[in-house]
């Protein structure tokens, strides 16, 4: 055991794992360090219970070995199977059983033949095992380790624990004294003691209560300041920051515009919070393609989208055809503002691009302009997707975009 | 406008207003009045001077208290109504208006374009919706049209509200209210396109009129449905 340091990849650390464990972890945790199967090593600590000895030595592992690191937990320890139910879940309930079945077992075989049944050790192991699980409420670092099975049924449970521990302490206490016929002598003490602590718990119950209200109001008013601190220093980091660029850049109004224009999308989207999947939905995606070329082309683009469907290779093809649109209309129509409407059918995702710019004539542009027909219309044509452009000198531009849908639409 | 007319359902007069009515504030020239709220000071300068004469601004209130004062008091043409008040916001201040004053017409004005908020107060009685990012003379000439009693779609609104009435997943309760018609999810898409109502009309070869009454039903039915997604959008408002 002294050799653990200097060959830790042959012999792991002695920990209770998180995962895999029956009780508390000491068997798996032994077996692990000892680097045998974990049958033996629990059926060795329940033999040795019958002396008492493997339970004593049982809770003061558990008190002194700690629990293995959470990182460590989520990858599966070498030799065990990562798929089996005990590796996935907490613990193996029919194990559970199976072993305490033996125990039961081995127990009423020691009651039958073997002269040692001592019923004040039992009181005793009553309430060491009490005793020990009042002493892992106490203990933060653990009471967490209990409490990451289930979040919700977290403060009933640990008052259930709190009480089972205090129950089994007092079993265990009054069944010695039962045992050692020393109740009666021990009665008038105890009484005494009874409301000694009674009336000490009526005289510091306000007290302590007042002490938890306390403590519960500072730690919301530590949340609500950490809250406010996050707040300003997200308004410092943005705001103010586009605020100073502002007034710096204040001769220039388009980039004022600008700025003022990405400042404000930034802010809604922390405020509205939209769910950041850019890459997979047609309307999410949209948002971004628009936003991105406002940015660079620095003309307002307003994008509304009806329905919304996950993005495949034909709809990948439209949003860059689509993006090829408002650039063009960013570029060369003089339009103070685009709009932008995307609408997911059934059967087909439609993109409109429109601005109420100086148009064009549509025969004029010459064959060898990329632009128009290379990104738009052929990038449609070659996904199965159609393109139409309506345009008139003087009438603004509007690119219709049309792309069936393939996959069936899920759900 | 304070005619007999118009009744206490906020449906019953959309489609016929502007036949015998004296004529609207679009045709007749002068200008509609109006009440400005708006919690930002600096905000209801801006609109009012960028207003101009197209409209007669004769209040102003910065939270809901004293828009209900000045409202009650002055009795405008037209409230144009911030979504977020202090007070309980624009939500409020139409629930303490409309049912003593069903003639009086509000055009919400707001930064926020959230469908809770934009649907939570068209169907507190507001006959249109409007981003404040909007320019002055599209501002104006909205303010004239809710005035004259049609509804003003933005083509976020016109979004939202074929999103709502699109879901077919449960059958509607009220037909005539639960569905739109196709000729109005047609107009609702070219508003969502960015077209102008003059340019709607243009394209499906209506005249403006028609627009207007199709957008009008479109209100009507966007205040009274039952739709889900209506009630639920209306409830979960937040106020900021």
């Amino acid at each position: 055991m002294t050799e653990t340091a200097s060959r830790p990849a042959q012999t792991p650390r002695l920990v209770r794992p998180r995962r895999g464990r029956l009780v508390a972890g000491v068997g798996a945790g032994l077996a692990r360090h000892l680097g045998i199967d974990a049958v033996v090593t629990r059926l060795a600590l329940l033999a040795l219970c019958f002396g008492g000895v493997g339970i004593a030595v049982y809770i003061v592992l558990v008190l002194f070995v700690p629990v293995e690191d959470a990182e460590d937990a989520d990858a599966p320890a070498a030799g065990e199977d990562p798929q089996s139910e005990a590796g996935r879940k907490g613990r193996d309930i029919s194990q559970l059983i199976a072993y305490c079945a033996l125990a039961g077992g081995l127990g009423m075989l020691a009651l039958l033949f073997g002269g040692w049944f001592e019923p004040v050790l039992w009181f005793i192991i009553f309430g060491a095992i009490g005793a020990t699980i009042l002493w892992q409420q106490a203990n933060p670092a653990l009471r967490e380790e209990w409490m990451s099975t289930s979040v919700l049924a977290q403060s009933s449970k640990s008052w259930a624990r709190t009480g089972a521990g205090i129950l089994l302490v007092v079993i265990g206490a009054i069944g010695f004294l039962v045992f050692q016929q020393q109740l009666s002598e021990a009665r008038a003490g105890l009484t005494f003691a009874a409301t000694i602590i009674a009336g000490i718990s009526l005289i510091a119950a306000p007290w302590i209560i007042g002490l938890v209200r306390e403590r519960d109001k500072e730690r919301r008013e530590r949340i609500r300041s950490q809250e406010r601190a996050e707040l300003a220093a997200h308004i410092h980091d943005s705001v103010l920051h586009t605020l100073t660029l502002i007034q710096r850049r204040a001769e220039d109004p388009r980039e004022v515009q600008r700025l003022a224009r990405v400042q404000e999308r930034a802010l809604r989207s922390w405020l509205y919070q939209r769910p950041a999947d850019a890459e997979t939905t047609v309307k999410a995606a949209l948002e971004r393609v628009a936003a991105e070329v406002e940015e660079t082309h620095g003309v307002p683009i307003e994008v509304v989208c009806v329905g919304d469907c996950p993005i495949d290779d034909g709809i990948h093809a439209e949003l860059r055809a689509a993006r090829e649109a408002m650039v063009n209309a960013s570029k060369y129509a003089g339009s103070d503002a685009i709009s932008v409407f995307g609408e997911v059918d059934p059967e087909e995702v439609l993109v409109f691009v429109r601005d109420r710019g100086a148009g064009f004539d549509l025969d004029a542009v010459p064959e060898d302009r990329m632009g128009v027909r290379g990104s738009i219309l052929g990038r449609m044509e070659r996904h199965g997707g159609s393109a139409r452009i309506r345009t008139a000198p003087g009438e603004g531009t509007e690119v219709q975009l049309r792309m069936p849908r393939r996959q069936e639409p899920a759900g | 406008m304070a005619d007999e007319s118009t009744g206490e359902n906020i449906g019953e007069n959309i489609g016929e207003s502007t036949g015998e009515n004296p004529p609207g504030f679009a045709e007749s020239g002068t200008p509609p009045r109006v009440v400005i709220v708006d919690d930002h000071r600096l905000f209801r300068s801006g609109v009012r001077g960028e207003l101009g004469d197209a409209v007669d601004v004769i209040g102003e209130a910065g939270d809901v208290d004293s828009a209900v004062e000045v409202i009650t008091e002055k009795r405008p043409d037209l409230v144009l109504l911030d979504v977020h008040l202090p007070g309980g916001g624009g939500s409020e201040v139409l629930r303490r208006i409309l049912p003593r004053n069903p003639e009086i017409r509000f055009l919400a004005l707001s930064v926020s374009d959230a469908a809770e908020d934009v649907i939570g107060v068209v169907r507190g009685g507001a006959r249109g919706y409007v981003t404040k990012t909007i320019s002055g003379r599209e501002l104006a000439d909205a303010i004239v049209r809710v005035a004259d009693g049609d509804a003003v779609f933005s083509p976020r609104l016109a979004g939202f509200v074929l999103d709502a009435f699109s879901a077919t997943d449960a059958p509607p309760m009220d037909p005539e209210l639960d569905r739109l018609t196709q000729r109005e999810r047609e107009v609702l898409r070219l508003i969502a396109r960015g077209y102008a109502y003059k340019e709607v009309a243009k394209e499906l070869f209506i005249s403006v009129k028609t627009v207007e009454t199709h957008v009008s039903s479109v209100l009507r039915k966007l205040q009274l449905s039952n739709r889900h997604e209506l009630s639920r959008w209306a409830t979960a408002r937040r106020l900021v």
